[in-house]
């Protein structure tokens, strides 16, 4: 193995790669293409996104039912999540060295919980047990564009994910596009503060790919990778 | 009458998303480890302030309807990290706290907490978490009129644990914290540190602390004086016959019962 070279941003010997943004943004599928291209390349690669835990939904179903969640309660809830997630699936690969990649990092917790009104001081100051990460990337798309993508997936849009319980419209489709203007208020006041690498995101699939591989190549010097896989060609490699 | 808006009496932090009721009530918190006789003394302090006319609202840990249930069932498979888990008493706290505790309050009720944020706080902390991150965490809680903090030497605490349930409990000896194999050495390391975490705590706090290495009755006595105070001159110190705690605590059961 290459000599052992430690992030200068956490200290870890790994990398932390976070992709953020609205909905519809695109930043899964990119997530997911990043990481087949590292593991082609050979790196040990760690893939891991923020859905909801059962734990999680399970808790929001019975607090929904019982109109007991308040911003307080889901705020600490989903850091609640987080947390496991990251003791679990975050922090040991990180240790060991892994290309760490999340779909979604405390940024969303960020910005999801401002729009509810929480203090964002007393939210950040919950989720600093995790490091920033080497890089983040928040897919940058008008409202209208993540409003038209999600449509178009034909999945239905929850309670919470309207924000429905801020009491912004009474029809989802309404109350989905006010909050997540809210959101987009909130990503775009962090972008100099967490040093976000912005990406243009209402271009193409491909055009946006190649750009994030400019952006993470540099980060990948020195960095060790394990055995190449022998059928990655210098197609997939590039 | 005294009042506070809701939003001015946390530790710092807002409460969004609840109706703007002042709080007129007063919130008593009884603090200590297992064995310090916490639970007898909130019922002795229940049954006083009652007969004087102060109805109280009892609060604990771990009572919410929200996530009580899947603490209990994480903690059976010790699977969960140390962030998570203070994270999620935070969750079943602030439910409480949002649901049951602040109601109270505004409706002008005394709340007698059975252990408050110091305890989360204190157990956070000495598995791993840093007295800025618990502080910070807990600051959207209400900050309490009294915090009574039953000190008792974890010799003592040991004799009354084993004198009541014949073990120690696998969580009371911070067997998770793996400190050591042997449960009563764990036992002791581990309230060392809790008590640790309180001394720091309890400049920062306010506390009141009351020995509690003495009888129910002399606790009693020394409690009754600090809450006196904080009631200013309200109370009547009415002597409550040797017998009455025991039969109101039986009509109290039944009531909540029914």
């Amino acid at each position: 193995m290459a000599p052992e070279s430690r992030s200068p941003v956490h200290g870890e010997r790994g990398r932390l790669l976070v992709f953020e943004g609205l909905d519809g943004s695109g930043k899964s599928t990119q997530a997911r293409l990043v990481s087949k291209w590292l593991v082609a390349r050979g790196y040990r690669v760690f893939f891991t996104e923020w859905n909801s835990s059962e734990l999680v939904s399970e808790t929001i179903r019975r607090g929904k039912k019982k109109g007991l969640l308040t911003p307080t309660t889901f705020s600490l809830l989903h850091a609640t999540d987080f947390a496991d997630r990251f003791e679990r699936h975050i922090f040991p690969p990180l240790r060991a060295g892994y290309l760490v990649i999340c779909d979604r990092y405390s940024y969303t917790a960020f910005v999801r919980d401002a729009a509810r009104g929480c203090d964002p001081d007393w939210v950040r100051s919950m989720y600093s047990f995790a490091p920033p990460p080497d890089k983040t990337f928040y897919f940058r798309v008008p409202v209208a564009v993540s409003l038209k993508r999600k449509l178009a997936s034909r999945q239905k849009i929850s309670y919470y994910e309207a924000g429905m319980d801020l009491g912004l419209a009474d029809d989802v489709e309404t109350s989905y596009e006010r909050f997540q203007t809210r959101l987009k208020r909130e990503y775009e006041r962090s972008v100099g503060r967490d040093r976000f690498t912005v990406i243009d995101a209402a271009r193409p699939v491909e055009e946006v790919h190649a750009d994030l591989r400019r952006e993470i190549r540099p980060l990948l010097d020195g960095f060790p990778t394990e055995t190449r896989l022998t059928h990655a060609d210098e197609g997939v490699a590039g | 009458m005294r009042t506070r808006a809701l939003q001015a009496s946390t530790y710092g932090t807002r409460l969004p998303g609840l109706p703007r009721e002042p709080l007129t009530g007063r919130l008593i918190v009884v603090e200590g480890p297992d064995g310090s006789g916490r639970t007898t003394e909130v019922s002795l302090l229940r049954d006083w302030l009652e007969i004087q006319g102060h109805p109280v609202v009892e609060s604990g840990l771990r009572r919410s309807t929200l996530v009580a249930e899947q603490i209990d069932r994480a903690k059976q498979g010790h699977t969960l990290g140390g962030t998570t888990l203070a994270l999620f008493y935070a969750v079943d706290f602030a439910d409480q706290l949002e649901n049951k505790i602040i109601p109270a309050l505004a409706a002008g009720s005394t709340v007698l907490a059975d252990r408050y944020i110091y305890t989360l706080m204190a157990r956070a902390i000495v598995r791993g978490a840093s007295r800025a991150w618990a502080q910070r965490l807990y600051a959207f809680a209400v900050r309490p009129d009294l915090v009574i903090h039953l000190d008792a030497k974890p010799d003592i605490l040991l004799h009354r644990s084993i004198g009541k349930y014949g073990s120690l409990d696998y969580w009371e000896s911070g067997m998770d914290l793996c400190l050591s194999r042997d449960r009563f050495e764990s036992f002791f390391l581990y309230q060392d540190r809790l008590r640790a975490e309180f001394e720091w705590m309890t400049p920062e706090y306010g506390f009141h602390r009351v020995d509690a290495n003495r009888t129910p009755t002399q606790v009693h006595a020394d409690v009754r004086a600090i809450v006196r105070d904080c009631y200013r001159g309200t109370l009547v110190d009415a002597p409550v016959p040797e017998a009455a705690p025991a039969l109101l605590r039986a009509r109290a059961r039944k009531a909540a019962a029914g």
